[in-house]
């Protein structure tokens, strides 16, 4: 069985208000020194058969046409 | 002839009824689609209407988008017929890129629900053209995920054609790139509107009635064409 990560990300120039909302909240629960924080989703993939080329593009498709929204996210996949 | 308005309901979805009833006050037919649909009982315009279809899963919109109607709906659209996406229907229509841009958290984190002023940017549009230009009206506006979002070159493409359908005025309630309300596509069929027209269509039950005229407009749009 293969496993995949995939972590979906905002892009750097979109607003992201709930990484914003954490980074305010850090300072006010004692954790001082923090200089951003961005938000974002990690999805783990389990498919049958080994983790080759061709389950790795399945997973890359996968994440362009639904995981992610390539008009405001980026991703990221690798085999575990 | 009654022009036929399809109304689709997705799971989730909760202003198919208001939108129905905004056709039907509108003197047109509103047909109910069912998303598992696999035709669109030839109806002459559809709406997609608010809530929040699969639960806002993954992102707003983004499930919706594969519903077995959707891909009926994309070629329809793409083929001139009126679609009006509001707020989880402009959602849709975005992930389906149908329209340019995305709609994500309102930038105060906080789900908004207020009488909104707008202005109407652009009365040439199938759902607009019952406006005059610059014409403002007050209905509701009511999202979480309301805060248009694109790219620097595609909101000059936007402003540059005129494809900025509505603005928010005096208060931009969710953090919308140049405060903008809802947008069409470049032939001015398919339309996204963050607020709700269909829930200002009788002062009883709404801040005006003043949201009537996007439904009186996709029906001139029939009786014309």
């Amino acid at each position: 069985m293969a496993r995949f990560v995939v972590e979906v990300m905002l892009k750097p120039e979109i607003l992201d208000s709930q990484g914003q909302a954490v980074a305010r909240a850090l300072p006010r629960l004692g954790f001082e020194g923090v200089t951003g924080v961005r938000q974002g989703k990690r999805f783990e993939i389990e498919l049958e058969g080994p983790a080759d080329e061709a389950a790795t593009e399945r997973v890359r498709k996968m994440a362009e046409t639904l995981l992610a929204n390539p008009v405001i996210e980026t991703f990221e996949l690798r085999a575990e | 002839m009654t022009a036929r308005v399809g109304v689709i309901t997705f799971p989730g979805s909760l202003d198919d009824r208001d939108a129905a009833r905004a056709v039907r006050l509108a003197d047109a037919e509103p047909v109910p689609l069912w998303h598992a649909a696999t035709d669109l009982s030839e109806v002459d315009a559809v709406i997609l209407p608010g809530g929040f279809s699969y639960g806002d899963y993954l992102r707003a919109g983004a499930i919706a988008r594969f519903a077995p109607l959707m891909e009926r709906l994309a070629d329809a659209a793409r083929g001139g017929m009126p679609v009006l996406g509001i707020c989880n229907g402009f959602q849709v229509l975005c992930e389906s890129h149908l329209l340019p841009g995305a709609l994500t958290r309102n930038a105060s984190l906080h789900f908004v629900c207020r009488a909104q002023r707008l202005r109407i940017e652009n009365a040439k549009t199938d759902w607009t053209r019952a406006y005059e230009e610059g014409q403002e009206v007050v209905i509701p506006v009511k999202n979480i995920d309301g805060c248009f979002i694109a790219d620097p070159e595609t909101l000059e493409e936007l402003e540059s054609s005129g494809r900025v359908v509505a603005r928010y005025v005096d208060v931009n309630p969710n953090g919308s790139l140049n405060d903008i309300a809802g947008i069409c596509n470049e032939a001015g069929n398919v339309v996204g509107l963050m607020p709700h027209p269909e829930h200002a269509v009788e002062s009883l039950t709404g801040p005006s009635s003043e949201g009537l005229g996007f439904f009186v407009s996709v029906v001139q749009r029939m009786v014309s064409a």
